[in-house]
This record gives structure tokens, C-alpha cells and sequence, in this order.
């Protein structure tokens, strides 16, 4: 497996009129060629800022990506790259499918000219060949009569179809990255299912990597090979899927898992929801950014980040709960099910 | 859109016709007539058939009753204070006048305004945005006559670049047209440059640039093609004004428009020339909101589809 794109110690702030919030405080990754790599994490926690800073879409300012940040692509450094660089590299290398398919197209241009626009900028082709090649793409993600749709205008598109375009869009240069940003949030749960096959399949056709952004641990049991868990802006346990399924060690993993509606649960009890609210990202961080929420929560957690402790090689967690002098407390139910 | 054309053409009509009854029965309120003046005098026989003559002397639903009848043969009659001037004649030779005045402080104001607004927005809080509301602000609050005056004294008398008043050559239609257009101008601008902000931070356009399209497809295509819409919107109230507008201006700069011949009509109380010219001047604003309707269907192809779901 060799990586594709490596972010090291990436660190957004966003300067506001009450102050600096830290969104990305040093968070670590890579992925690899041909990958499925989840991040899941509540609102607010900085999975969308992150998504956003590897193509440099943040508006700066208020935005600012910290000093000593680095995302490496295929070797070459993202953040210095210039505007003409960083025009080539979005749309033709890495392309990103965004939240709401209802406001995401441009209301005033036909579908087929949305799709081609990547094409004749980045593949050098005509109008009429770029055309040719929407066609296809609109055929490939399954919008029926493409011939005649390119020339509709996104308002006649139901949103399930609009999100389908949009995937269209991101594939149509053929990028070595597609970052979708929670794509099924807004589509019903029988369109979501749909989506993320159709992304699945064009997934394995292309050899595409791809980034998941969600809050939904359900979305990704199917889709991703390996999950970061984010909480406040930092990384707060990696592991394979299966890892953070059947064997996750942070509180905040375990309360995510136990939030997913579960329709053969034993016992018939009111779906478990996580208290309270993520930490204000204005003020300075003292200790574990979950100690205010976990119930496992000891006196080390309000004073002391917890350090990264490897569990295997691929999987990891930041809880002092790991420490060897913690008491041991039992996984919740969730985690212990055989599937 | 047959069906919605004519619904369309009929509503026009009834409007007019609000708007002549409206009209009529208002004027003839006014006390005073356009007679009075110059029968002053007369013996009170040669009075009677005087007034008799123009039908005067018959009650006001009786000669609303006969205007409408001639109305309906084409007939706007001739102006009761200077008789043998047809009221069409009137509009025939003083329209063309107004309306190059008129399209030219439009069509300048649109255009210098959408501009302005675009520079704005993009320079946002940079020096030519304040420059842009500054002078925004300035058209907003300078009445047109003041600015009128203000130009006459500035280019025509201090530094002689134009002429100070009249109509002839294309030189006396420049400062006119300034005054005339300087208060589409400042809406415009504040206009545009809010749309223009509302439309950078849809999601659409963080779409359009993750496709790494060229800047000028970007702002082009993307942002002025959106944010155009809303500033359609005004063009109707902005032609109204242009109307307004011309009346005091075509006046200050002696120019021989159909605005400065309805204030004098409207001073003489000459029922005829004033009736004429609002019929003249509503069946063009009507027109002209019949046109941006079409136009706003040409630039939102949103609308292009309520407007066959309503048929």
C-alpha cells in the first residue's frame, strides 16, 4: 500500500471578532491509494474544516492553516502550491462532493454544462466532447435519459438525483481523491443507502480513494476500510473498521457506536444519547476534551492530555483509560456483539 | 403561454383602465378649470358656448362617459388651452425627446451601477468599496435637482465642456442624463453589491471552485449569472423613477420632453393633455413591466417553469 496523501500535525484556525477558535488542533493521517478512509465525529468537531483544507477551500481569512501544518500529495506539498497549482490540482486530482445536494449546483446552469466545465478545463476537450462525456457520467451514476437531461436545469432534479450529479461532477476527471462530505445527511435513509452503493461501486471501478466525512457510524460499517474518530478538532482514536467496531477504546467511540438505532436489541430501552455538548473551541484546551461528557472520567483527564497509545499497529487511542495504572472498566454492551 | 400572454394582456388593459377613471375623476377635482383664464371676461352668454363647446358644462360622469367614447375611437383630442394642438400630436413630437433621454439614463444607470456593485463586492472593505458607497450613499441622498444644478455650474459654466441648457446635439444630452441617472446608479451599486455577496458564499459557488475552473469562468458564470437575478427585480421601480426623475430634469435643462409639457398641462388644468399623457406614460410602464417579467424568465430558468405551471 503505498500513501497517496499524508497530512501531518494540521492545525485551522478561524479568527473571529470574539477570538481565535482552534477547528483542526495538529491532527495526523494518511490515505492510501485506492482506500476507504472514514472520519466520523458530532458537529462542530472539525471534520468538514479538515475535508476542506486538503483542496485549500477554507476562506482565508478568516480562516488560517497553522504553521508547521503539511499535506502531501503524491509527494508534493498542498499548502505551497500556487493559485495556478492549486487550480489544476482541484476538479482533476482531488475532488470533493458536498452536504446539501439542493444547494450545491449552480441554479442557473444546465447539469450537462456543470459536469462538462471540469472536463474542458482540466482534459482539454471541446464543448461538444465534453458533452459527450457528461452523457456517459450522468449514465455511469444512473440518472436515466442522460441524453436529454443535460440540457434540465438542477430545480427539475430530486435531491437524490441532485447528490447523484454532484457525484458526477467529482468523478468526471477521473480524481485520484474524492472527498465526500457527510453525502447522505440530507437524502432520505432509502436514497442514502443508494448513494453510497453507487459511491462504493465507482470506488472500486475507478481504484479512487476516498474520504468519508459523517457523524453516522452506521453510514460507514459498509463503506469504510479504516475510521478516524474526531472529537474538538483532534484525532481521538484510528483504527481498521473492524478496530473501532468490535474493539474500540475510547469513551467517545463507545458512545458514538451506542447512538447508532439498533433494530435487534434485546432489550427495548429508549436509544442512548450522548449528554452535553463538544467543548467551546474559543478557550484554551486543559486535559482530555471529553473529560466534561465521559462517565469514566478520573481526575488525570481534566489536567493532562491523554498521550496516543498503540494498540496494534494500526490501531490507536488517545484515553488515560489505557494508562497502565487506569482501573479497567468494562466495554459497554455494544462493542461485545457478534455480528 | 398563449393562455398566460393574453391573461397577461388583459390584466394590462383593466390596469389602464384603472388608471384613466382614477385620473379623470382626480383632475376634474382639482378646482379651477382650463377655461377659467381666458373666459374671465366674456359676456356670460359667450361663456355658456364656449364652455359648451368642450362640453365643459355637462356633468363630470357625462363627460367622463364622452372622453371614453372617444377614447375608444382613437380620438385623445386636441389641448383645451391651445387649441388646433392634437394631444397625439404632442406625444409624437416630444416622446422621441423623453425616450432617448429616458433609455439613456436607464440603460447608463444599469450598467454603471451592476458595475460599480461587482467592484465592490469583490474589493469588500478595501478602498474601492468605500469609494463605491460613498458615492452610493451621495446619489441616495442628492436630490436630482440639486445635482443638476451642481453640474450645470461645474461643467457648463466653470470649465464651458457643455452646454448649460437646451436640446440639439448629442453634447446637451450629457449632463441631463448624469443628473437624470446618478440615483439608478447609487441603487444599483448598493444592490448589486449585496447580491453579489450573498451569492459568494452559497454553497454552489464552493462547488465551482473545487472544480478548479478559471477565475473568470468563476466570477462570470457562476457569481454575476446569480447574482444578476434580484437586481432585475428593481429595473421596474427604477423606470418609474427614470419617468419621475425626467419631469424636474427635462424642466431645469429647458429640453422640450413630454414631462415638461404634462407639468405645464397639469398647471393649465388642460384635462385633455394631462389624461393623453398619463395614458401615454402608464401604457409604457406597463409595457416595460411586461418586459422585465420576460426577462426575468430569460435570465432564472426557474421561473421560465412556474410560469407554464400557471397556464
Amino acid at each position: 500500500m503505498d500513501k497517496i496523501l499524508d497530512v501531518k500535525n494540521l492545525g485551522v484556525s478561524f479568527h473571529t471578532y470574539a477570538g481565535e477558535v482552534k477547528a483542526v488542533r495538529g491532527i495526523n493521517f494518511y490515505l492510501n491509494r485506492g482506500e476507504a478512509l472514514a472520519l466520523v465525529g458530532e458537529s462542530g468537531c472539525g471534520k468538514t474544516v479538515t475535508a476542506k483544507s486538503l483542496m485549500c477551500l477554507n476562506p482565508m481569512p478568516p480562516a488560517e492553516i497553522k504553521d508547521g501544518s503539511s499535506i502531501e500529495y503524491n509527494g508534493q506539498e498542498v499548502l505551497e502550491m500556487s493559485k495556478d497549482e492549486l487550480r489544476a490540482f482541484r476538479g482533476a486530482e482531488i475532488s470533493m462532493v458536498f452536504q446539501d445536494p439542493m444547494t450545491s449546483l449552480n441554479p442557473t446552469m444546465k447539469i450537462g454544462d456543470q459536469i462538462a466545465e471540469s472536463l474542458t478545463t482540466h482534459m482539454k476537450l471541446n464543448k461538444k466532447e465534453a458533452l459527450d462525456k457528461a452523457v456517459q457520467m450522468l449514465e455511469r451514476v444512473g440518472i436515466p435519459e442522460a441524453e436529454e437531461r443535460i440540457n434540465s436545469y438542477p430545480h427539475e432534479f430530486s435531491g437524490g438525483m441532485r447528490q447523484r450529479v454532484m457525484i458526477a461532477i467529482a468523478l468526471a476527471c477521473n480524481p485520484r481523491i474524492l472527498i465526500a462530505d457527510e453525502p447522505t445527511t440530507a437524502l432520505d435513509v432509502t436514497i442514502q443507502a443508494q448513494v453510497l452503493e453507487l459511491l462504493k461501486e465507482l470506488q472500486n471501478e475507478m481504484g479512487t480513494s476516498i474520504i468519508l466525512v459523517t457523524h453516522d457510524l452506521g453510514v460507514v460499517a459498509n463503506f469504510a476500510d479504516r475510521i478516524h474518530v474526531m472529537y474538538a478538532g483532534k484525532i481521538v482514536e484510528k483504527g481498521t473498521t473492524r478496530d473501532i467496531f468490535y474493539r474500540g477504546e475510547h469513551p467517545y467511540t463507545w458512545a458514538l457506536l451506542s447512538s447508532v438505532p439498533d433494530l435487534y436489541a434485546e432489550n427495548r430501552k429508549k436509544l442512548y444519547s450522548l449528554e452535553g455538548t463538544p467543548p467551546d473551541l474559543l478557550l484554551p484546551l486543559e486535559g482530555c476534551p471529553f473529560a466534561s461528557r465521559c462517565k469514566y472520567c478520573m481526575q488525570i483527564c481534566r489536567e493532562k492530555m491523554p498521550p496516543k497509545t498503540d494498540i496494534n499497529e494500526s490501531h490507536s487511542v488517545s484515553c488515560w483509560l489505557k494508562h497502565p495504572s487506569a482501573p479497567k472498566v468494562e466495554k459497554p454492551h455494544i462493542l461485545r456483539r457478534d455480528v | 403561454m398563449l393562455k398566460y400572454t393574453l391573461k397577461r394582456l388583459l390584466y394590462m388593459v383593466l390596469t389602464l383602465f384603472i388608471v384613466i377613471t382614477i385620473t379623470f375623476f382626480l383632475i376634474h377635482a382639482i378646482p379651477g378649470d382650463p377655461l377659467s383664464s381666458l373666459a374671465r371676461n366674456l359676456p356670460a352668454q359667450v361663456k355658456e358656448n364656449f364652455y359648451a363647446k368642450y362640453g365643459l358644462n355637462k356633468s363630470v360622469p357625462e363627460q367622463y362617459v364622452m372622453f371614453l367614447k372617444n377614447l375608444c375611437h382613437g380620438d385623445f383630442g386636441e389641448s383645451l388651452k391651445f387649441p388646433g394642438r392634437g394631444v397625439a400630436d404632442i406625444i409624437e413630437k416630444h416622446a422621441p425627446i423623453s425616450a432617448r433621454l429616458g433609455l439613456q439614463a436607464i440603460t447608463i444607470g444599469v450598467i454603471v451601477g451592476i458595475v460599480l456593485g461587482i467592484v465592490a463586492a469583490f474589493k469588500r472593505n478595501r478602498w474601492p468599496d468605500h469609494l463605491v458607497m460613498f458615492i452610493a450613499i451621495l446619489g441616495v441622498c442628492l436630490p436630482s435637482f440639486v445635482l443638476a444644478a451642481l453640474l450645470q455650474y461645474v461643467l457648463s459654466v466653470k470649465f464651458e465642456l457643455f452646454p448649460t441648457a437646451g436640446w440639439g446635439t448629442g453634447k446637451h444630452t450629457v449632463l441631463p442624463t448624469i443628473a437624470l441617472c446618478f440615483g439608478s446608479v447609487a441603487t444599483y451599486a448598493r444592490y448589486m453589491r449585496s447580491s453579489v455577496l450573498d451569492v459568494i458564499n452559497q454553497d454552489y459557488i464552493l462547488t465551482a471552485k473545487s472544480k478548479g475552473i478559471s477565475n473568470f469562468n468563476l466570477i462570470w458564470k457562476h457569481v454575476i449569472r446569480n447574482a444578476i437575478i434580484p437586481a432585475i427585480t428593481i429595473l421596474a421601480p427604477q423606470i418609474a423613477g427614470i419617468f419621475g426623475g425626467s419631469f424636474v430634469i427635462e424642466s431645469i435643462f429647458a429640453i422640450p420632453g413630454l414631462g415638461s409639457n404634462l407639468v405645464d398641462a397639469v398647471n393649465n388644468r388642460d384635462y385633455t393633455v394631462i389624461m393623453g399623457l398619463t395614458i401615454f406614460y402608464c401604457a409604457l410602464y406597463i409595457v416595460s413591466l411586461l418586459m422585465v417579467d420576460i426577462l426575468y424568465g430569460v435570465v432564472d430558468p426557474r421561473v421560465r417553469v412556474s410560469e407554464e405551471v400557471a397556464e
